[in-house]
């Protein structure tokens, strides 16, 4: 069974149709890249995932998006389980006015955990997944926003993590950062793949080749190209991809 | 030529402009300068009508009394001067009134033309005496001792429990119920504002739809636009009768009659303000709490009204300010009653309503009027501290996001 | 599972209780503002008539019109203008165009905003200090405007300057860099394009100041007279003022009541005909805007 898949599916803002038959499917504990030029409906695909379109009135979705088997958007699936199990990392660094430890305990407090050695372990265990334990361990209890912007990015994941998800989704996760925070976050997509499916969405194309083992190229709401990101990035099939790859638009 | 025309030009409209830049700062000196001299003065002046004396016998040891020893005095709750520090003789109080009761209307003459004559015999006939008549009473051959009161105290003033300027001899100048009255009513407001202002403002912010909202803000706004006189005239006419019903009071000018109406009136405030804070809250951040399973509900209350906090304070803050410094609405509905109050059913009277009520009747330059200025200092202060704060609260929440 | 699916139920019920109770509060203000509004609508409408517009009060204001007060408060609206819209345009450009960001700049923003909050009998004991007693103007339509001019400033300030915030920099820039000075930046292409928006303060200032009654207590408002004005010196009726007057203190109040509700009403109309014409203004410059 595929982790995820999606079949047909078509988006629609309002009038304006945002994705147009998209068919693909993701294998689990691998990393997927969509690329495709600004515009072309990457985040709004990515959103169907964890159902965040859902949040914007006036829009509709036609066809089916599954994990592990499940179509996510059936009626009695329940959307707040759904998105413990499929977590999201933002493109600026967003956390919370809340201290470094809530914010990481915030999806199980929120999600109804009320144990306090639980959540203690989790946060921790957490935060040493993103290799942030070392730099922040004696400030805990500090504002989050007192972190570099990298910092406050490893913080997201950790966020994201420490409700155990299985699928985590990333919308161009390093394009605020500087260099060297963009290394480490990449190095962690890498590590976090052992255990949970990652779909990340990115304009930077050595990115996608260095991280990711599947690469779809979007481009105008379709999906142009969906394959192993060798294969993308050295033998495209289609001439738009290829052109996109080697910088000629988008 | 025409290039230095032209940069003549350029500069005069610099100044030009640069001059009204200057003129709220300006205004704001003025006032200051204005209210506070004015204001002040009131420390430097005697608690008694400048065209009257208190006067005793010649031979009494005491020259000089505090306003609370003459106002007990006359209150008949002195009267002994040893309690004053004088010698042991009890206090005859001679208000010119009684004249006709000591001599006859022959001994007056026509018109009361022997009153200074008269006068002065019963004050040089009575040992214990302490008079207060009008100055053109005194005679040429006055002897008796003119007493001197002391100055008006800023203690005084500000722990005084009494607001009575025009009372005789000696006006009572304590702002304290006024001072209460205020906090009073202005609490009540808010009290009354807060909890529903700010649910307005998160249903405004984050339940309602554009459509809805559209709707809903411009009502909100006209809210604000309705003259405190209005909201005074309907307070009067709706609010105050139904609380005397609802409470089976006396009267329904209450102060809470006055929180009722300034709560509604501080509504707009505090939901425009709240609400724009909550609307700043990054879409991102939001979405962030979603996404990790969170309600719409759990977002709100733990990530948009922390995020907003500094705004919702600032809100409430000016909200309150507002409430403090309204005049008219709470001049016509609280009954206006100088007492310290201990309940919100009773009257009261607030410093803005004061100045407003008293000011036409009083003379210009005289105590009084330089009491009422006074008032409008402490008012002033109340209102830059408000503004203060607010600058202060904003500030924070832009340090901390960077 | 099953305690995750508890715990989601929870969530929602949570939810919907704290929707519903600020949706109801919401609406309950809302409530609150149409029993004002419809209850003086109801009471003041049937005694608006032409007569009661444009004829003296008689019978010791029990009866008659307000005419010598909607002029008053016309007047005053007008005085007060003239002095606070070219001044506070003025500083709001000084403050948005001209002046650098610094401590001069935050000094006059944190004084401007001081003076907003200033309480409006403030200014009236301010006014009378100053313009009545100090410049000797007397009660007067002189000093009275002047006062309610000062009060209408910041507002004036305020409007303007975010009238002119919203003005696109490249605007600016494409003027400068075609050799345009400063103020002919300024006044040919900043104020056409913030004009819209400027307007619509100051309409609103206007419903402001209409309303006041603290600030004229004691700089111009007159307690009965039935005559207009023949100077500026001279005083002047007001409606925010009347009302007061006949609701709290006249020479009879059960019998100016109906008086009173008229009053009340016409200064409802309006606050809701400035209300009206600014946003209405706002919408029709808007689209030319977009058109252009
Ligand atoms: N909330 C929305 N309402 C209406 N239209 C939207 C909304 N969000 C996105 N769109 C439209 O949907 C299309 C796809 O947008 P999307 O954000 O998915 O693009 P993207 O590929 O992520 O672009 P980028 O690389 O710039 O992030 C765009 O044409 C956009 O205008
Ligand atoms: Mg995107």
């Amino acid at each position: 069974m595929h982790k995820i898949e999606s079949k047909n599916v078509n988006f629609y803002y309002g009038t304006n149709q945002a994705l147009k038959d998209i068919s693909l499917s993701i294998e689990k504990n691998t990393v997927t890249a969509l690329i495709g030029p600004s515009g072309c409906g990457k985040s709004t695909y990515l959103r169907l995932f964890n159902r965040m379109n859902d949040l914007i009135d006036n829009t509709k979705l036609e066809g089916q998006i599954l994990i592990d088997g499940v179509d996510i958007y059936a009626k009695s699936t329940n959307v707040d389980t759904l998105r413990k199990n499929v977590g999201m990392v933002f493109q600026k660094p967003n956390p919370f006015p809340k201290t470094i430890f809530e914010n990481v305990a915030y999806g199980l407090r929120v999600n109804g955990v009320t144990d306090k050695k639980f959540i203690e372990e989790r946060v921790i265990n957490s935060i040493q997944q993103v290799a942030l334990w070392d730099e922040v361990k004696d400030k805990l209890k500090k504002s989050a926003f007192e972190l570099s912007g990298g910092q406050q990015q490893r913080l997201c994941i950790a966020r994201a993590l420490a409700i155990q998800p299985s699928v985590i989704l990333m919308d161009e996760p390093t394009s605020a950062l500087d260099p060297i925070s963009t290394a480490k976050i990449e190095e962690l997509v890498y590590e976090l793949k052992d255990k949970y499916t990652i779909v990340i969405v990115t304009h930077n194309m050595q990115q996608a080749g260095r991280i990711s083992d599947t690469t779809g190229f979007f481009y105008m709401g379709e999906l142009i190209e969906f394959d192993q990101t060798k294969n993308i990035f050295t033998n495209p099939k289609e001439e738009r991809t290829q052109n996109y790859i080697t910088g000629r638009f988008g | 030529m025409k290039t230095n025309y032209k940069k003549f030009q350029e500069k005069f409209i610099e100044g030009l402009l640069m001059l009204s830049g200057t003129v709220t700062s300006l205004t704001v000196l003025l006032i200051v300068v204005f209210l506070f001299s004015e204001g002040l003065g009131v420390f430097n002046k005697k608690p008694i009508d400048d065209d009257f004396n208190l006067t005793i016998h010649a031979e009494n040891r005491i020259s000089k009394l505090s306003p609370s020893q003459v106002k007990n005095i006359f209150d008949q709750k002195i009267k002994n001067w040893k309690e004053v520090g004088g010698k042991d003789e009890k206090i005859i109080l001679f208000k010119i009134d009684d004249i006709s009761d000591f001599y006859t209307d022959d001994q007056l003459g026509k018109d009361f033309k022997n009153l200074s004559w008269c006068i002065n015999d019963y004050i040089v006939k009575h040992r214990g005496v302490i008079a207060f008549f009008s100055k053109k009473y005194i005679s040429k051959n006055f002897k008796g001792k003119i007493l001197d009161v002391d100055k008006i105290k800023v203690s005084e003033f500000l722990s005084g429990d009494e607001w009575f300027p025009t009372a005789r001899p000696v006006a009572q100048m304590g702002v304290k119920p006024l001072i209460l009255g205020t906090l009073w009513v202005s609490l009540g407001a808010i009290l009354i504002a807060l909890p529903l202002g700010l649910a307005a403002a998160i249903y405004l912010s984050e339940i309602a739809n554009s459509r809805i909202r559209n709707i809903l803000k411009p009502l909100i706004e006209l809210l604000a636009g309705i003259p405190s006189v209005v909201y005074g005239f309907f307070g009067l006419v709706i609010i105050v009768p139904l609380i005397q019903q609802l409470f089976n009071l006396p009267v329904g000018e209450t102060a809470l009659a006055g929180s009722v109406v300034l709560g509604i009136m501080a509504l707009p405030t505090i939901i425009t303000i709240s609400e724009d804070a909550m609307r700043n809250t990054p879409r991102a951040m939001k979405e962030a709490s979603l996404a990790l399973g969170a309600s719409k509900w759990q977002t709100i209350y733990k990530v948009v009204i922390p995020h907003s906090a500094s705004g919702i304070t600032a809100g409430a803050i000016l909200g309150i300010g507002r409430a403090i410094g309204e005049t008219m609405a709470v001049l016509m509905v609280t009954g206006n009653a100088a007492i310290i109050p201990t309940t919100l059913l009773e009257p009261v009277r607030t410093i803005p309503a004061t100045i407003a009520a008293e000011l036409g009747e009083a003379p210009n330059g005289g105590v009084h009027y330089q009491a009422l200025f006074a008032l409008g200092c402490i008012l002033f202060i109340i209102t830059l501290v408000i503004n203060l704060l607010v600058e202060f609260v904003t500030k924070r929440k832009t340090l901390s996001k960077h | 599972m099953d305690k995750d699916l508890k715990i989601s139920r929870k969530k929602k019920i949570n939810q919907a209780i704290a929707f519903s109770l600020f949706t109801f509060l919401s609406y309950f203000i809302v409530a609150i503002l149409f029993v004002i509004l419809a209850f003086l609508i109801y009471k003041g409408i049937g005694v608006l008539s032409w007569g009661f517009i444009s004829e003296m009060p008689t019978d010791g204001m029990t009866s008659g019109g307000i005419y010598p007060a909607i002029i008053g408060t016309l007047i005053l609206v007008f005085g007060s203008m003239l002095f606070a819209f070219p001044v506070g345009v003025m500083a709001a450009i000084y403050m948005n165009e001209y002046v650098k960001d610094g401590w001069i700049k935050r000094f006059i923003k944190l004084m401007t905003n001081n003076l907003a909050g200033v309480p409006s009998i403030v200014f009236g004991l301010f006014g009378m200090a100053l313009f009545v007693n100090k410049l000797e103007f007397g009660d007067s339509i002189l000093a009275g405007s002047l006062t309610l001019g000062l009060l209408a400033l910041p507002v004036v300030i305020r409007t303007t300057e975010e009238a002119l915030k919203a003005v696109d920099d490249t605007f600016r820039q494409a003027s400068l860099g075609l050799g345009a000075s400063k103020w002919q930046t300024t006044s040919k292409v900043v104020l056409p394009i913030a004009f819209p928006n400027i307007i619509t303060g100051l309409i609103l200032s206007i419903g402001r100041v209409s309303g006041e009654t603290a600030p004229i207590l004691f700089t111009v408002a007159a307690y009965f007279l039935p005559k207009l004005p023949s100077g500026i010196f001279d005083q002047v009726m007001a409606l925010p003022y009347h009302l007061y007057v006949i609701s709290t203190s006249g020479t009879n109040i059960e019998k100016s009541r109906e008086m009173a509700y008229g009053t009340a009403l016409i200064l409802i109309i309006i606050v809701l005909i400035s209300n009206l014409a600014a946003s209405r203004l706002r919408k029709y410059f808007g689209k030319k805007v977009k058109m252009n």
